[in-house]
């Protein structure tokens, strides 16, 4: 395999998309994980479906608005804004629909951080699924922007 | 899928992992989520970031060994080296002090090594799109 070297214009662009998934999958792993945490009802889990809402809404939403950014940038740079290309697609369908899942789960977040005396219940668990959800979908985008299907 | 392919999914896919730890250990040192985001957050974190550190280094280095183009010996490639071992040096007395149920040394120290994670983490993320030399 012979190294491909990309135009240096790209690279700044590319690494705004990059650190903005990575910081995105970052807070959901942290957002899941303090649920979870909230869930199992230990000791000191009073706090943790506050720190699991201010993960999505602090670090999950941001992130996305700075992955989603990268992703227009490089996209205009490298010419690939109004591409039918099958990994442009899969990056598209992913960031758009994982928006509307993690508003939701942020929604549910705060509501459970609400009335966090009662445990999180079935409101904790679907912030679960839902976050999960987006990390499967998120690792199916890490597939198709390494391998660049068709 | 060709073996550059793997290779470079599995290198992208394992540095996710790794800064989802970074994340974690951010959360744990910084915030004020105390004992309970400690318990919830340390055994995560260390798993991430020492599946994520193990699996760049691997598959990087394969990649390296794979792609024409490429040597271990490039000056880009041994910053990357140089900074994942800053990286692991700090992460490993972090992860010491959090598994010890608290942060090493007292919580200055401890955002001293997050914060040596987190510049070396990022400096490496810049090394490997900009490529310095390549």
């Amino acid at each position: 395999m012979l190294a491909a070297i990309r135009p240096d214009d790209w690279n700044l662009p590319l690494i705004v998309h990059v650190t903005g998934a990575m910081l995105l999958v970052g807070a959901l792993v942290v957002a899941v994980a303090v649920m979870a945490g909230a869930l199992r009802r230990g000791e000191d889990a009073a706090v943790l479906p506050g720190l699991a809402f201010r993960a999505l809404l602090l670090g999950v939403l941001p992130a996305y608005v700075v992955m989603r950014a990268g992703a227009e940038w490089i996209a205009s740079k490298e010419g690939l804004g109004d591409s039918d290309l099958g990994w442009i697609g899969i990056g598209y369908a992913t960031a758009d629909g994982g928006l509307l899942l993690a508003i939701i789960a942020t929604v549910l977040a705060w509501r459970v951080a609400r009335r966090s005396a009662r445990g999180p219940g079935g409101a904790g668990r679907a912030v679960i699924v839902l976050c999960a959800l987006l990390l499967i979908a998120y690792a199916i985008a890490i597939w198709a922007m390494t391998a660049k299907p068709d | 899928m060709t073996l550059y392919e793997w290779l470079l999914f599995l290198h992208v896919f394992t540095a996710f992992l790794l800064v989802a730890g970074l994340v974690a250990y951010g959360v744990v040192v910084l915030s004020a989520g105390g004992a309970g985001a400690r318990r919830a957050l340390g055994p995560p974190a260390l798993a991430l970031w020492n599946s994520g550190g193990m699996g760049v280094l691997v598959f990087g280095i394969w990649l390296a060994l794979d792609v024409d183009g490429y040597e271990l010996w490039d000056g880009w490639i041994i910053a990357a080296i140089v900074l994942w071992l800053i990286a692991s040096a700090a992460g490993g007395r972090l992860a010491r002090g959090v598994r010890e149920g608290g942060a090493p040394g007292g919580a200055d120290p401890a955002r001293l090594l997050l914060a040596v994670m987190a510049l070396a983490t990022l400096a490496l993320l810049f090394d490997m799109i900009f490529k310095p030399g390549a």
